[in-house]
């Protein structure tokens, strides 16, 4: 794992000193409330519908136990008891107050962790494959890449005051578990011919209200030439982004209303000057980088199955655990969606508890995925019995992974000031429906993911089956979507036809998952079924 | 000088709060960016968020001044005009004017800008605090400041 030499600390250490600063001019009147907001958000404050919310920076979804045990410790200290994961690869608080804000800055960079830029028309966040440095298929670990970025957009001077937010996701492989084409920009490490690693350059992916799936825009950009290539990116949507219009601000819009082709080329004239300017960290920096992402220790020759004769344990192995890199070990998924819970949610002694599991399982790291889950990225085949069996027993056992029990859902009315419809609910009756007539399993893949407005938080339009709530003359309604695909095979969700009411949608979720049931073919996953078959049966069924 | 009968857009220099050059401070007007390519002898012009600052970079060896208006803080597109200013050499005086406040500071410094004009008066304890907050930079921008990669490479 990346760890901070003194200047990292150094920055991070200033940034509380700031913000706890600039909380004090506002207590002075010296800033208004419309000044301070920005300053606030990219500390990752949000005022929300009952209290301010803080989210945390996860960089590229790794941390060490020390670092789970600091965010159960602030859930605790400085919240009711939990905290939420989301979509990406974050942890919020929703119950923060503004005075705590500064102590929990502080406690958080004790242990090489911010909030810096996790909201507002700034870089985000970078985020990266959940198995990354363990997936079996990965070309490279795309992580130090990851870095390399986060450091570049780190109180970037020329993109504070960008259009709109700007979120960067890097992978490595052709398997895409982290939506990297729905991102402003995505990129892929991949290896060209002579077996050099570069980067593929996908940009103006994003959800939102407009949905769109990136372009790519350059297939091989060198390595040592990345972060200027992002720097040229950045500053055409910088200069050119629209101003006049919040929903058309976003690096999507331009690129489609300039077109990719020209977007392209206003992006490799201004890499071409750019490249002139010496903006490039050095591949020493790269290699600095790179030498803390070193495989663990692993140990050869170890089993490579596990005794599979408790049948629940033998499903969750099947549903949970992805192959490993290194024989004898797999990627084990801890699924922070119990029947009936709220997804993404962990108590305060479920952290603690999973810290300690990475700690002696996983080389003391755990990941954070998109779909809201936690990654032990590396376990042995052969201790991965008492792992679960500890899981289990904290109600983390559960063998869902990907199935239409996996939901992703946003705050919604529970907690969001925008939302139109609660999404917390819906996903709880449709995960204990499917819980209590046993087709969850039965259904295999199946992504359910669910928005309570159109700002799209809950990715409903990437779901194989998508729930997005909309306000019908004051009554919450919810929209039937299918057909969307966050994942190498990206697509995006249509709208079934007309909405319906909170037991409604859960009565619609099953029809169609009856459907795909009845018409599905050898191995067909519902996504491919539906493929097959086009929306027409699926409205047939839903509206006769 | 300006044509007279150009309508006067700049700050008078009286407006300057902070300056970071040793020169003497232009006391000429700025002019709009049409005007200023209009006018072979103008010296001083002024970017508004929606102009091409890459229209001036034919003109560079002419400008003293370059004032860079934020008629609202929250858009950046004047660090990216700043920045493409003193990447193709200007090295003349760039001035940020508008609605200019304390927390801007230190990334305006760092895409270029050397003096600074705003609408409202700053409290300069605070001004001066926040530019000397953070030691280090993680990037190499328009200004001297050497990156955090440089620092640990050498
Ligand atoms: C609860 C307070 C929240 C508010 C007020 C909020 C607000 C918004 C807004 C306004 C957008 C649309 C931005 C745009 O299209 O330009 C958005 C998008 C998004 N939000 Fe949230 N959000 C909240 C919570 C969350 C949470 C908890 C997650 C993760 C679970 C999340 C993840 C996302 C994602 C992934 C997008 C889509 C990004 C894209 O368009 O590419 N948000 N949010
Ligand atoms: S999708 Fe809408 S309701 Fe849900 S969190 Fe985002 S803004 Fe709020």
């Amino acid at each position: 794992m990346y760890q901070y030499d003194q200047y990292d600390q150094a920055m991070v250490d200033a940034r509380v000193e700031e913000f706890r600063d600039q909380c004090h001019r506002r207590l002075e009147g010296k800033l208004t409330e419309d000044q301070f907001k920005p300053l606030r958000l990219q500390n990752g404050l949000y005022l929300q519908l009952h209290a301010y919310m803080l989210r945390v920076a996860i960089p590229y979804g790794t941390l060490s136990g020390t670092q789970m045990h600091a965010l159960a410790d602030i859930a605790d200290k400085y919240d009711r008891g939990y905290g939420h994961f989301t979509t990406r690869q974050n942890i919020q608080y929703n119950w923060i107050k503004l005075e705590d804000c500064g102590d929990i800055l502080a406690d958080l960079a004790k242990v090489e962790m911010h909030a810096i830029q996790t909201s507002g028309n700034c870089i985000r966040n970078i985020s990266s494959d959940q198995y990354a440095g363990a997936a079996a298929d990965e070309v490279v670990d795309p992580r130090p890449y990851a870095e390399l970025l986060r450091q570049w957009s780190s109180f970037h001077p020329e993109f504070a005051h960008l259009p709109r937010k700007f979120k960067i996701c890097v992978i490595a492989s052709e398997k895409d578990r982290a939506a990297m084409r729905l991102h402003d920009i995505g990129i892929n490490i991949v290896k060209n011919d002579e077996g050099t690693l570069g980067a593929a350059f996908y940009v103006g992916g994003g959800m939102g209200r407009t949905p769109m799936i990136a372009p790519l825009i350059r297939e091989f950009v060198p390595l040592d030439q990345m972060v200027t290539f992002c720097e040229a990116a950045l500053r055409v949507y910088n200069r050119y982004g629209r101003r006049d219009n919040k929903y058309k601000a976003r690096i999507k819009i331009l690129v489609h209303e300039m077109g990719a082709d020209e977007y392209t080329r206003q992006v490799e004239e201004e890499f071409a000057h750019l490249l002139e300017q010496g903006v490039e960290p050095p591949t020493a920096e790269l290699d600095r980088i790179r030498s803390f992402f070193q495989p663990p220790e692993f140990v050869a020759g170890l089993p490579a199955k596990a005794d599979r004769s408790d049948p629940d344990f033998a499903l969750w192995i099947d549903r949970n655990c992805s192959p490993h890199k290194v024989a004898g070990y797999v990627s084990a998924a801890i699924s922070l969606k119990p029947v009936g819970g709220i997804p993404g949610d962990a108590s305060a002694q479920q952290m603690h508890l999973m810290a300690d599991l990475a700690k002696e399982y996983s080389f003391d790291e755990c990941r954070v995925t998109h779909a809201q889950n936690i990654i032990l990225p590396h376990v042995e085949i052969g201790r991965l019995y008492e792992l679960w069996q500890k899981l289990d027993e904290a109600d983390l056992g559960t063998a869902n992974l990907d199935n239409i029990g996996d939901i992703i859902a946003c705050p919604g009315l529970d907690y969001c000031s925008l939302a139109n419809a609660r999404s917390i609910p819906v996903s709880q009756k449709i995960s204990e429906r499917f819980a209590a007539n046993g087709k969850g399993e039965l259904l295999g893949e199946l992504k359910l993911k669910i928005s309570g407005c159109i700002n799209a938080c809950g990715h409903h339009h990437a779901g194989h089956i998508g729930i997005l709530g909309v306000d019908r003359k004051g009554v919450e309604n919810y929209q039937l979507l299918l057909g969307g695909s966050e994942a190498e095979d990206v697509s995006l969700a249509k709208i079934t036809g007309p909405g319906f009411n909170e037991d409604g949608i859960v009565d619609a979720v099953e029809t169609v998952a009856d459907l795909y049931l009845e018409r599905r073919e050898d191995g067909e996953r519902f996504l491919d079924t539906y493929r097959r078959l086009g929306m027409d049966p699926f409205k047939e069924a839903l509206y006769g | 000088m300006a044509d007279r009968n150009t309508v006067d857009l700049g700050t008078g220099s009286d407006d300057v709060q902070l300056r970071f050059r040793n020169d003497e401070q232009a006391g000429i007007a700025a002019v709009t960016v049409d005007s200023f390519l209009d006018q072979p002898d103008a010296e001083a012009v002024r970017v508004e968020p929606g102009d091409d600052a890459r229209d001036l970079l034919p003109h560079l060896s002419r400008l003293r001044l370059v004032e860079v208006n934020f008629p609202s803080f929250g858009d950046g597109r004047g660090y990216s005009a700043a920045r493409l200013l003193r990447e193709h050499g200007y090295t003349g005086e760039l001035r940020a004017v508008g609605d200019v406040l304390i927390d801007q500071l230190r990334y305006m410094r760092r895409c270029g800008f050397d003096a600074f004009a705003p609408d409202a008066p700053l409290d300069e304890a605070d001004a001066a605090a926040a530019l000397e907050r953070f030691d280090h930079v993680y990037q190499p921008a328009a200004d001297a400041a050497v990156p955090i990669w440089s620092l640990r490479h050498g």
